[in-house]
């Protein structure tokens, strides 16, 4: 037997890690340039110095990358990578390839909640997220009870519930926004099309560890996850517990939308683009797709912001207009060229 | 010879009828039961009883013994495989990825797939002749292929005995042909008990070494296909009346419809 061939040996933990760190060292490369790009400019030098310890602590250069950009790009990237994620792990639970969390409502189930918990007068660090992730637990239950027929679940029933629920949901949001119209009127309504601009470190000690945590337990779900993917009843035949690794997957997914809605937004289209890029690169298999998937989503979500801080420099738009305007043409070529692929008969 | 799996006064109904009712199943190691009977007869709800997919609302199913109940899907996914009549990949496993989905019973949380589980998946592929299919995308694959590569992932799960659920209904005369030899041998080889239920009744006369004939759920008839396959059962069970007389080559009971 030919063991040379890449194609024809399975896959190796160290092929995963070798793939994660290639996609890892281009998700700093995208973030260091990202540091250096901006409306107010900063000299590699500059950066150089600050990096090395030898820049001046009054230095406006030090105020710019440490207060302004670094906080707002991790945040993307945490956001971008947990989108990425549930987009995926979205298309693999549903046999959906054009779920995301947006298009399936879930995103604005999470901003419901956290209008909700803006409402309710919750706090910021941990109340809002809450509610945040109540509202995205809401809209997966609403869209799989919804959506799912006798027979099964059918691809289109799924998104056109998904569409209509995020119809709604975000009247909702609006209504209260209006009945509540005060001076922070300007901030929601940047909020609801992805906002990243109002980044602070504080919620990223709240965010960080629960995004690792959900992350690490869905990677644990991949073997699972490809298994799901050929149909519920033939996981089930091959030894998955497939109630309990839905279950599982859906509320952790729920939780990774819902607590980076509450701190950036609306951004679509991320879980869409980012899961299918990768796995025109590397193929379905989850092991290896979870992985590249994420931080190619964080390496997006990034990039993404960066276009959104200069296009209009020096103002700038929500980083959901940016992502959406990528990912309304992105999903309609798929539902053309590749949708026959994947409806039955 | 101790059966493989076991049905004792086995019933299941989906809401008020019993799609099965009192059904007394052995099936043994080496040998290839067909179940036959007219489409709502029960063979597919009795095949997803020994799988234990479906749960008995009467009576028992046991594995190796075992009443299925007190085993978890892994240990009974180690004994038993199925070949389910319709398989949709959404997405594009290659070919070898999915027969190495036959190993995941086999394998801890996060466990890879080692050398030994390459081997077994690429022995698999080699029994059902289609080794140099594994670089393909599932998509790109005949129907004759596809079921050949599902029957390798069933293989693959190492099982001591494989259910198949019309697996030739799609498929051409020689490929229909091919899919029973290879049944057939693998059968002989390794000790396998297979079951496998069809509509066509030929088929099933010529490969099976015993019946078993449905009729609203119960056995209506079972034992050789010399006992099963008659005039009078078919016409009692499919409400046909047909001439059944003996094929020239293999002597087993044929069947032609009355014009």
């Amino acid at each position: 037997m030919n063991n040379d061939s890449l194609h024809n040996t399975p896959l190796t933990p160290g092929r995963v890690f070798r793939l994660s760190l290639i996609m890892a060292f281009f998700l700093l490369l995208v973030a260091a340039a990202s540091l250096l790009i901006g409306t107010a400019e900063v000299s590699l030098h500059k950066f150089m110095a600050l990096v090395s310890g030898s820049l001046d602590a009054e230095d406006p250069a030090r105020l710019i990358i440490l207060r302004i950009r670094l906080p707002r790009i991790i945040l993307a990237g945490l956001a971008g990578f947990s989108l990425a994620l549930g987009g995926v792990v979205f298309q693999a639970l549903l046999r959906n390839p054009l779920a995301d969390p947006f298009i399936l409502g879930v995103s604005s189930g999470s901003a419901f909640g956290a209008i909700m918990g803006i409402l309710l007068g919750f706090t910021f660090s941990v109340g809002i997220p809450l509610m945040s992730f109540a509202g995205a637990l809401l809209a997966v239950y609403l869209v799989l009870a919804l959506g799912t027929r006798k027979m099964g679940m059918e691809s289109s029933t799924i998104l056109l519930t998904g569409v209509i629920l995020n119809a709604f949901f975000t009247a909702v949001i609006m209504f209260f926004i209006s009945i509540v119209a005060d001076s922070r009127l300007h901030t929601m309504l940047f909020w609801l099309y992805g906002d990243l601009s109002q980044s602070r470190y504080a919620p990223l000690i709240l965010l960080t560890p629960a995004l690792i945590a959900a992350s690490l337990i869905l990677f644990s779900f991949a073997k699972e996850l490809n298994l799901i993917t050929t149909g519920e009843e033939i996981a089930f035949q091959l030894g998955v517990d497939v109630e309990k690794a839905k279950k599982t997957c859906l509320v952790l997914v729920s939780l990774l939308i819902g607590l980076v809605v509450s701190f950036s937004g609306l951004i679509g289209f991320v879980g869409l683009i980012v899961p299918h890029l990768s796995t025109m690169a590397f193929g379905s298999g989850h092991r290896l797709l979870i992985p590249v998937d994420s931080l190619g989503g964080a390496t997006f979500l990034i990039a993404a912001d960066t276009l959104a801080r200069v296009l209009i420099s020096p103002s700038e738009m929500p980083v959901g207009v940016i992502t959406a305007f990528l990912g309304a043409p992105f999903f309609l070529y798929l539902l053309r060229v590749r949708g026959s692929q994947w409806s039955r008969s | 010879m101790e059966p493989i799996l076991t049905l004792k006064k086995a019933g299941f109904r989906y809401s008020a009828s019993w799609a099965v009712k009192g059904v007394d199943l052995d099936v043994f190691p080496g040998e290839i039961l067909g179940i036959l009977g007219p489409n709502g007869s029960g063979k597919t709800t009795l095949l997803k009883l020994l799988d234990g997919i479906l749960l008995p609302h009467e009576g028992e199913v046991l594995v190796r013994g075992k009443s299925m109940v007190t085993l978890n899907r892994v240990e009974v996914a180690k004994v038993v495989a199925m070949v389910a009549q319709e398989n949709f990949f959404r997405f594009a496993f290659s070919v070898l990825e999915v027969v190495l989905m036959g190993r995941f019973p086999h394998l801890g949380r996060l466990q890879f797939e080692s050398n030994k589980d390459l081997e077994i998946a690429v022995d698999a592929l080699r029994a059902t002749h289609s080794l140099e299919l594994s670089e393909r995308s599932i998509h790109e694959l005949s129907g004759g292929e596809k079921q050949r590569v599902l029957l390798a992932r069933a293989l693959a799960q190492e099982p001591g005995a494989v259910l198949l659920d019309e697996p030739t209904s799609f498929l051409d005369l020689k490929y229909k042909k091919e899919i029973f030899d290879l049944i057939a041998g693998l059968t002989r080889q390794k000790r396998l008990a297979v079951v496998v239920v069809s509509h066509d009744i030929d088929l099933v006369s010529q490969y099976c070494h015993r019946i078993v004939m449905l009729k609203q759920g119960s056995v209506h008839l079972a034992g050789t296909p010399d006992q099963v396959i008659t005039e009078k059962s078919i016409q009692e069970v499919y409400e046909c009346a047909v001439l059944v007389d003996r094929n020239p080559i293999s002597e087993k009971p044929r069947v032609s419809l009355k014009p």
